[in-house]
């Protein structure tokens, strides 16, 4: 096979229509993960309901609709799942084809955030406006396309069945690949976007199959890099700052203590069942900064306490364990890639966003995946689901 | 490359993506330990955590009651004042914390900005006064003198001045209605400290720190009634401090109104008598010590003698009780407690304590019957008493041949009691008694109720003392050291007098017990304990715990407690002594050293008992005594370096009782012009809605009683070219007194 095959729509078995194969009886329902896919709208729909919890009497972000936040969440939801959708149609291979575009695309985005275009929104600059009251988060995006880009790289020769592994070259090629944008994210700066990215590039390279002497040296790299952050404080102070207290330091100028204690009450004070829904005092007092976004995890901890926070945990794993089990058993390599990807972005920002919540983790700006409100980690997140599920639906039948 | 069987998978990809499943999973586990850690085994710290988060208390100060005096006229109520107040959480929204709110409110109030903002910051360990130390939600006050424009311009232009409110409330007022004063009784109010916060947190009446505690007086008496309690709301508030709901509410209940029994007129009246009398004494020359009278310090109490209760108690001098609204300064504090201006914060009525001289006599006359003299026995009345070398004279050296006790004391003949005080320390064995001595002088003095409160409903009594045995005892122990450092056999007044205390102060010499049997040498007793005693010779011999608090009415009027006259003692002396005692002491008014002064009285309308007391105090001026009775009252005055007891003080008592009973200077009694005929007996009327009416009184009492007194126009000033008998100690702390004869005496002006 040649380089530029990898490019063509692979198929396997006969070529057929979009529809048709996603109708076809016996094929796609049978092959659909249902659990994923019922714990991905189960997250969501929690997630509406926490938003709502969150945002209904906050007038001075809701514009007097005590909805606003609710109906946006169920249609960032909707839309999601028509990406899910789109995905498995188009297949996660045609996507392989898309990567260049999608690549182009997405730096495209992100460098125009870089120029007046972009907005600041709690510190970061990582906004486009868009008219209508919408915005866009490109980096989240940047998050599938870094998948999808290094594992077209790493797996093109491997699939191709001529190498059992990822050459260094290739290696090399992909961490570029990886490289550019999240250089560009760093420079926004959206720090927490790049550690996701990081844990990410990760995942990628170890479920590549790449040496270990690649894994272990980003490793320790990216530990030297944390170490350097932190301690030598190369970023300037004002950068750590924002790291650190990275939502909303208005609020309180101590700033990371202040957040985290008010996340840390909240949850505790939930107790086994929790203070119920829509009567948390820590939530209706919004002592809680960005509730409905990155904290969305303390209104589940305060109002449903220990249950439904346990229940989100609990959701996360399943869609977590499922998407492992993709990881392990399709057969080519560019699943195993994209599925480990996607397990390692999820992973990473589930146990960051929980944990600042819960106080084990520093303070970073990154949105629980479904259930933060958010149109653009919504579809990426949604979008990421459609490619665990393609991956899914394409493989081979245990013949 | 397609159809790679699942076996065909390197291993190396396959261990990993189970080394990546594992973490995952563990990462989950961890999530799950530190939910269930926070919210199952640390639940509940966290629980109270959030509730002290989002509850905040905001305290509606409870309205202080009223103190009234017997007919519901206001001695102490509540001004309203407009009081512009600062919202902290208000301010603190704004982008410059309220700076520029604040400058223009100063503006508006005339006060420079910097002033407004020392107000408005919170007291800590850095913040000097002034600062505010109550609770940060609540309003803090800015100026309670705001005038009605000023409150205008805040309240219609309130875009301008966001989180400030121009409100009136309620300020203490010492109202002093008639133009009485009454402030050492009423007391004073000055705001809590961090220590009484402490103290009371855990009892049923904790204090708020922006409360207001009574210091003295009845406002500290009765303070718990008086402070009512505050009413706590508790709001659920957001992270910025904003109310998002009421969690509980606490309403204020205001404070109970304390009716007492003075009445404000008659105050006025005895207020501005003493203070006449004591201006009238500065104006008299004072032969043995050849200058004029100094009358640094008086007092007058008025009581009502079947009960014990206050009708007026006055101290001079005497200050303006308004002084420690809205926080005393430190000027005004100097003042009130220094010395040129001789304490007047203290109540001389109950806190002064002198040498009673001869108004004593009633309680040596009590201790003679006690010890088995007859009553109406003839006793030498001679011109002088000789001990062991020292001769006790009588006053002005008068002879008044063989009389009764009766006789003995309209006279205030002082050799009739030295013997018989000089015979019953012979029998307890003279200056070394065997076995024990029967004392009956002193013992009657503590049966009296001397020597310790009286109970007044007051703080900060004072005891008195008699001096026993047991207190010789005790002072000789404390002061011997000094007394034979100083001592000198042959040395001057002083050096003697510690030279003879060395040897043998703590034994009971002759000297001691004859000068006590007239009240002088070292007794002590306040002007209550004396109206306690007269009290209870005219209403048949109960010794009442002397009250000014009558009822406690609540605030709404429903809850009356009303507080009962109590009894602490009888007098020592069977109803036939008691009987003589009574007629005697008339004599006293009528044909005795009192006479004078009751030129004119309707003695058959209302039968008038007095007793004069001149004491002396080594190194001062005499102190005048005066105690009287009718059957409803008994009044005591007593001036400090005043000159003699009917000569200073009698006019003045003479005039309070004129205006009491309406009699005017020439005997008639007009009971339209009386004050207080009878004690006034009932409580004022309350409304339902719990307001209690007053009366009005007039501008001022006592000129208008002067005037209506004087029906020839004839001056009651004290007629200073008296000069008394008896001697006395007023001092606390000195003993080294002899009994001299001083001054003479002329005869009455005004005879019946």
């Amino acid at each position: 096979m040649t380089g530029a095959n990898s490019f063509q729509v692979s198929g396997y078995g006969p070529e057929r229509a979009g529809w048709t194969r996603l109708f076809a009886r016996d094929s796609l329902a049978r092959r659909l993960d249902w659990p994923i896919l019922t714990a991905a709208l189960a997250l969501s729909l929690i997630g509406s309901v926490l938003v709502f919890s969150a945002t209904r009497n906050r007038t001075e972000i809701n514009q007097g609709d005590q909805y606003y936040f609710l109906l946006r969440h169920l249609l960032n939801t909707g839309i999601g799942f028509a990406l899910m959708v789109g995905t498995i149609w188009l297949g996660h291979r045609t996507l392989r084809t898309a990567v260049p575009i999608l690549y182009g695309v997405s730096v495209f985005l992100i460098l125009l955030v870089l120029t007046p275009l972009g907005s600041t929104i709690n510190g970061a600059h990582s906004w486009i406006k868009l008219p209508g009251g919408f915005s866009l988060q490109p980096s989240e995006f940047v998050k599938v396309t870094i998948i999808l880009g290094m594992a077209m790289l790493l797996a093109a020769r491997v699939d191709a069945g001529d190498k059992p592994y990822p050459d260094h070259r290739t290696v090399l090629q992909a961490l570029g690949l990886a490289a550019v944008p999240m250089a560009i994210v760093l420079l926004m700066p959206d720090l927490g976007s790049v550690m996701v990215m990081v844990v990410i590039v990760l995942g990628v390279l170890l479920a590549s199959g790449a040496s270990n002497r690649w894994v272990l040296g980003l490793l320790s790299a990216g530990a030297i890099g944390g170490i350097a952050v932190w301690q030598l404080q190369i970023l300037d102070e004002y950068q750590i700052a924002r790291f650190a207290a990275f939502a909303n330091p208005e609020l309180d100028p101590a700033g990371v203590g202040y957040n985290t204690n008010q996340a840390r009450i909240a949850i505790g004070s939930g107790g086994l069942t929790g203070a119920g829904l829509f009567n948390g005092s820590q939530t209706t007092g919004q002592f809680v900064p960005e509730q409905q976004t990155d904290f969305v995890f303390t209104v589940a901890g305060e109002e449903l306490g220990f249950v439904g926070g346990g229940l989100i945990i609990l959701l996360l794993g399943i869609l977590l364990w499922r998407a492992c089990r993709i990881a392990r058993e399709t057969t080519e390599l560019y699943g195993t890639i994209v599925a480990a990807g996607i397990v390692a972005w999820f992973a990473f920002q589930a146990f960051e966003n929980i944990g600042m919540t819960l106080g084990i983790m520093p303070v970073t700006g990154l949105p629980l995946p479904f259930v933060s409100y958010g149109g653009s980690s919504m579809f990426a997140v949604w979008v990421a689901v459609g490619l665990l599920q393609s991956i899914r639906v394409q493989r081979p039948m245990s013949a | 490359m397609t159809n790679i069987p699942e076996t065909g998978r390197t291993p190396r990809v396959q261990i990993r993506l189970v080394m990546i499943q594992i973490l995952v999973l563990s990462l989950l586990g961890t999530l799950g330990g530190r939910l269930w850690y926070l919210q199952i085994r640390e639940g509940e710290a966290y629980a109270k955590e959030a509730s002290g988060n989002h509850v905040q208390q905001v305290v509606d100060p409870a309205p202080r009651g009223s103190i009234l005096d017997a007919r519901g006229v206001a001695l102490a109520d509540n001004e309203t004042r407009l009081v512009v107040s600062a919202s902290r959480t208000e301010l603190l929204k704004m982008k410059d914390d309220g700076k520029a709110v604040l400058t223009k409110l100063a503006g508006v109030l005339g006060m420079k900005p910097k002033d407004v903002m020392e107000k408005v910051r919170l007291c800590d360990a850095e913040t000097p006064q002034p600062c505010w130390n109550g609770s940060p939600y609540q309003p803090i006050p800015i100026t309670d003198e705001a005038t009605a424009k000023q409150a205008l311009q805040i309240r219609e232009r309130a875009e301008d001045f966001p989180g400030i409110t121009a409100e009136p409330q309620a300020v203490r007022r010492y109202a002093g209605p008639g133009g009485s004063n009454t402030a050492q009784v009423l007391g004073y109010l000055s705001p809590v400290t961090d220590e009484e916060i402490t103290k009371a947190q855990d009892t049923d009446s904790p204090y708020l720190r922006s409360d207001q505690v009574g210091r003295s007086g009845l406002e500290r008496q009765y303070d718990k009634a008086l402070r009512g309690k505050a009413g706590v709301t508790r709001y659920e508030v957001d992270n910025l401090g904003r109310v998002i709901g009421e969690a509980e509410a606490d309403p204020a209940q205001p404070g109970a109104n304390l009716v007492t029994s003075i009445d404000a007129r008659v105050q006025r009246v005895a207020e501005y008598e003493l203070n006449e009398a004591m201006k009238e004494a500065r104006k008299q020359w004072d032969r043995n010590t050849q200058e004029q009278y100094k009358a640094d310090a008086g007092a007058v109490v008025v009581m009502e003698a079947k009960t014990g209760r206050v009708v007026a108690m006055a101290s001079n001098p005497s200050y303006d009780p308004n002084a420690w609204v809205g926080g005393i300064s430190a000027k005004d504090y100097k003042k009130l407690t220094g010395k040129s201006s001789n304490y007047p914060l203290l109540n001389r009525a109950i806190q002064g304590q002198a040498a009673p001289g001869s108004i004593f006599k009633v309680v040596s006359t009590a201790a003679a019957v006690q010890a088995g003299y007859d009553f109406d026995g003839r006793y030498n009345c001679s011109s002088a008493y000789s001990v062991g070398g020292q001769t006790f004279k009588n006053f002005e050296s008068q002879n008044h041949g063989m009389i009764n006790l009766g006789r003995a004391l309209e006279v205030s003949c002082d050799t009739v009691y030295y013997s018989l005080a000089h015979n019953e320390w012979k029998k307890d064995g003279g200056i070394n008694p065997k076995g024990k001595p029967k004392d009956y002088f002193y013992k009657a003095a503590h049966q009296f109720g001397l020597g310790k409160e009286t109970g007044i409903d007051l703080p900060n009594e004072v005891t008195g003392r008699v001096p026993d045995r047991q207190w010789k005892q005790n002072y000789w122990k404390a002061n011997k050291d000094a007394w034979c450092k100083t001592g000198k056999k042959d040395g001057d007044y002083v050096e003697k007098i510690a030279y003879e205390n060395c040897l043998e102060g703590n034994k009971m010499r002759a000297g001691d017990e004859i000068n006590y049997s007239i009240g002088q040498g070292d007794t002590l007793v306040t002007p209550i304990q004396m109206a306690t005693i007269y009290a209870a010779i005219s209403n048949g011999g109960t010794l009442y715990n002397p009250t000014v608090g009558k009822a406690i009415i609540s605030a709404d009027g429903k809850q009356v407690t009303e507080i009962k006259p109590k009894a602490h003692g009888k007098l020592p002396v069977s109803k036939q002594t008691l009987a003589q005692m009574d007629d005697a002491l008339e004599g006293v008014a009528t044909r005795g050293t009192a006479a004078w002064r009751f030129g004119g009285w309707p003695q058959d309308k209302i039968p008038m008992h007095a007793k004069t007391g001149t004491a002396e105090v080594y190194g001062k001026q005499t102190t005048s005594w005066f105690a009287t009775y009718t059957k409803d009252y008994a009044i005591v005055m007593t001036i400090s370096q005043g000159g003699t007891g009917s000569g200073a003080s009698g006019p003045a008592v003479r005039n309070i009782y004129d205006a009491l009973y309406g009699v005017s200077d020439d005997g008639t009694i007009n009971k339209k012009n009386a004050l207080l005929y009878q004690p006034q007996k009932k409580l004022p009327k309350i409304q339902a809605d719990g307001s209690i009416d007053s009366p009005k009184v007039g501008k001022d009492p006592a000129k208008k009683q002067r005037a209506l007194q004087e029906g020839t126009p004839e001056n009651n000033g004290a007629d200073g070219t008296q000069q008394g008998a008896t001697v006395g100690t007023p001092t606390n702390e000195n003993r080294d007194t002899r009994r001299r004869r001083q001054g003479r005496r002329r005869r009455p002006r005004r005879l019946p």
